[in-house]
């Protein structure tokens, strides 16, 4: 309910409008809020669950094409951990297994890196340091029998620790290798170490072994962050790392998302190895990653785009047409409520002149008898003093009355409700007859009058008496517009299959905007002292009466037109 | 036309009176009724040339003693007086009956040339 309510008042705010007066500007307001409202109303929920899917789909996504890199990772770090717990438990064993003494002997040792580089391989070299860090005896490429090894680190660890993996060193023959050692204590003996040396091609093993697409790239690289392994992209073996691994305690698979040093987005999946100084690195580029991400969303970004065109067409569409028909419905009630005020305005006018004209006629036609009387009195009397005066006088009085005769007549004459009489009648005829009428004073005034009938005017059915005031009302107007000498043209025409068209048009002074809207209105009147305001009402009503239409065009100082369309039959005859 | 007996019906009795004045002074023998019974009683006992009668009177409206004259003499002519617009159907109508009608205020002249033709035309 409370949203209901809300939502009413809204889109009375912002739609309602006074329709008596929807202006132009109010339309164009009305139109755009519907628009805008319309929009907001479905773009933006649609904006939102496009926006939230988005987001949801890429989480995703992520999680499913990230979550393998993880897997990957850790297991090839295990195989990492595995191959070097291995060894060293290898190293450790003989350590073990073997006293100082037999170990000492180059011979035994040569033996066991025999065995080793078979049944291991990898096996460089392998060494007996005593506890001093001397080199007591030596199996390998080097010459290293009698080194003093007790200043350096690894040797401290060893000593420290019972044993050591080292990082990665270029040794024999230039291959990446890795040193690992293991001491050997007892109580009846000294403790010693045994050291071996391993190369690494095993690592570039389980890192192929990790079967990665040709744009991504993994390694191993240790605390310091150089390179164990050699990288596709980012650097050789022993250079350093360009990115900056976080030093996490945790086991497991980290992955972070960063740029490599190409400006390329890439995922990193990073995995500190548990007992050795080692981290490995996965890197893959978003495009491998989310490619299928970047393909829905491709897809997603142009349905959606798609969808919010068709919505804004369709409303700006169905927002016109909307408009349109309110502003025609408006429009149609607007000009039937004129029409019903002007009858209603004509009707009450009409009644109120009836009643005027009634009432005046009695006391003007007693006025006119006693008048009419001194005037008689005064004639049949022989001659005597101001006689010619008391004539020009009640001469006078009885001219005065003819004119509100003529007017209280008009009145009338605009009040009467006449009962239309049809009968079938030559349209030209009429206005010949007309013309008739008017044709002294167009040879006097010196009007030309042009006179085009249509031959073929069919005839039609109306009332002959009316039209007769119609077109005498609508030529008086013109003669009365044109100066002396000026030009009024009257056409008959065969309009269309109901109506026939009559114009009158003249070069008179023609009217202005103003007073054309003012000329159907009783009493308005321009020729002052002269009109009663009635001839134009009255033509107006006749031809709306007898079902025609009546249209006025004029341009000040130019002249003006009055076109009649008559019915050719009675509405209630047509069809029936 | 000094011989003619002409009736003047009509209730405002100052119209009347006057008209019939000015008809006297051009030496017309008028008789003046100020409503339909006085008509009607004149016209029963002196059948007259012609009788002006006007349309709108209280009482017996003007109509109706048309009717009446009709129904006593249908060979008198009647001359109606109308004050406002009675519509075209109602004049049509009270021409099937009366001469013909003339309308208030009246010109003289044409009252009597009126009176004239419809004499005349008996």
């Amino acid at each position: 309910m409370g949203i209901n309510k809300w939502i009413s008042t809204l889109t009375r705010g912002l739609l309602y409008y006074n329709d008596e007066n929807i202006s132009p500007i109010r339309r164009h307001k009305l139109r755009r809020n519907m628009i805008v409202l319309m929009i907001v109303v479905t773009i933006v929920p649609i904006t939102v669950m496009a926006a939230i899917n988005y987001h949801q789909y890429q989480t995703e996504l992520k999680n499913e094409t990230i979550n393998p890199l993880r897997i990957m990772s850790d297991k090839t770090r295990h195989s990492f951990e595995l191959l070097l717990e291995e060894r060293l438990s290898t190293v450790k064993f003989i350590a073990s297994a073997y006293r100082f003494e037999e170990l000492s002997n180059t011979k035994t040792l040569s033996h066991i890196l025999l065995v080793l580089k078979k049944e291991f391989g990898g096996f460089v070299d392998l060494g007996v340091i005593d506890d001093h860090g001397i080199q007591v005896s030596y199996c390998g490429p080097y010459e290293l029998l009698g080194k003093n090894y007790s200043e350096q680190s690894w040797f401290q660890e060893a000593q420290l620790r019972g044993e050591y993996v080292s990082d990665v060193f270029m040794g024999y023959r230039k291959f990446p290798h890795i040193a690992v050692a293991a001491q050997h204590l007892s109580a009846r003996d000294k403790a010693w170490t045994l050291r071996a040396t391993i190369d690494t091609y095993r690592f570039d093993n389980l890192i192929s072994s990790m079967e990665l697409d040709p744009k991504s790239d993994a390694f191993l690289i240790n605390r310091e962050g150089i390179f164990q392994t050699n990288s596709k992209f980012y650097g050789k073996i022993l250079e350093h790392c360009p990115f900056l691994i976080p030093q996490t305690k945790h086991s497991g698979t980290s992955v972070i998302e960063t740029k490599d040093p190409r400006g390329v987005d890439v995922f990193l999946a990073y995995n500190h190895f548990m007992e050795y100084d080692y981290t490995l690195v996965a890197i893959k580029p978003h495009s491998v990653v989310l490619k299928s991400w970047y393909t829905l969303k491709n897809k997603m970004f142009f349905i959606f785009i798609v969808s919010i065109v068709v919505i804004i067409l369709v409303i700006i569409k169905l927002t016109g047409i909307l408009v349109r028909q309110i502003r025609e419905a408006v429009e149609k009630r607007e000009s039937a409520l004129r029409e019903l005020e002007h009858s209603h305005k004509l009707s009450s006018i009409g009644r109120l002149a009836a009643g005027v004209a009634h009432e005046i006629n009695n006391p003007m036609a007693i006025i006119n008898e006693k008048a009419g009387l001194m005037k008689d009195i005064v004639e049949f009397t022989p001659d005597f003093k101001k006689k010619a005066k008391l004539l020009e006088l009640t001469e006078s009085i009885i001219q005065s009355v003819e004119r509100c005769k003529t007017i209280t007549h008009r009145l009338l004459g605009f009040a009467r409700r006449l009962e239309v009489l049809f009968e079938v009648l030559d349209l030209n005829k009429i206005i010949k007859e007309v013309i008739g009428f008017l044709e002294r004073e167009a040879l006097y005034r010196k009007i030309n009058l042009n006179i085009n009938l249509a031959d073929d005017l069919p005839h039609i059915s109306s009332d002959r008496g009316q039209l007769q005031q119609v077109f005498l009302n609508i030529l008086t107007n013109a003669f009365a517009a044109v100066e002396d000498g000026g030009q009024i043209t009257i056409t008959t025409w065969d309009n269309d299959a109901d109506t026939v068209g009559v114009s009158i048009r003249d070069n008179g002074c023609g009217m202005s905007e103003d007073v054309l809207h003012h000329i159907f209105e009783p009493f308005f009147t321009t020729k002052k002292g002269t009109g009663t305001g009635l001839g134009l009402p009255i033509t107006y009503g006749i031809v709306k009466k007898l079902g025609g239409d009546f249209k006025v065009q004029s341009q000040e100082r130019e002249g003006t037109t009055f076109t009649v369309y008559l019915l050719k039959k009675p509405k209630n005859e047509q069809g029936g | 036309m000094a011989d003619w007996k002409v009736v003047l019906v009509d209730d405002e009795e100052e119209f009347v009176t006057t008209l019939a004045e000015r008809l006297d002074l051009r030496g017309i023998n008028v008789q003046v009724a100020t409503n339909g019974e006085i008509a009607l009683r004149i016209i029963e006992n002196d059948s007259p040339d012609i009788v002006v009668l006007d349309v709108m009177m209280p009482g017996l409206g003007g109509l109706e003693v048309l009717q009446r004259i009709k129904a006593i003499n249908s060979q008198i002519p009647v001359i109606l007086l109308t004050g406002h617009g009675s519509t075209e159907q109602e004049i049509e109508t009270m021409l099937e009956s009366a001469y013909d009608y003339l309308m208030k205020p009246l010109n003289i002249d044409e009252l009597i040339k009126k009176m004239q033709e419809a004499i005349n035309s008996r």
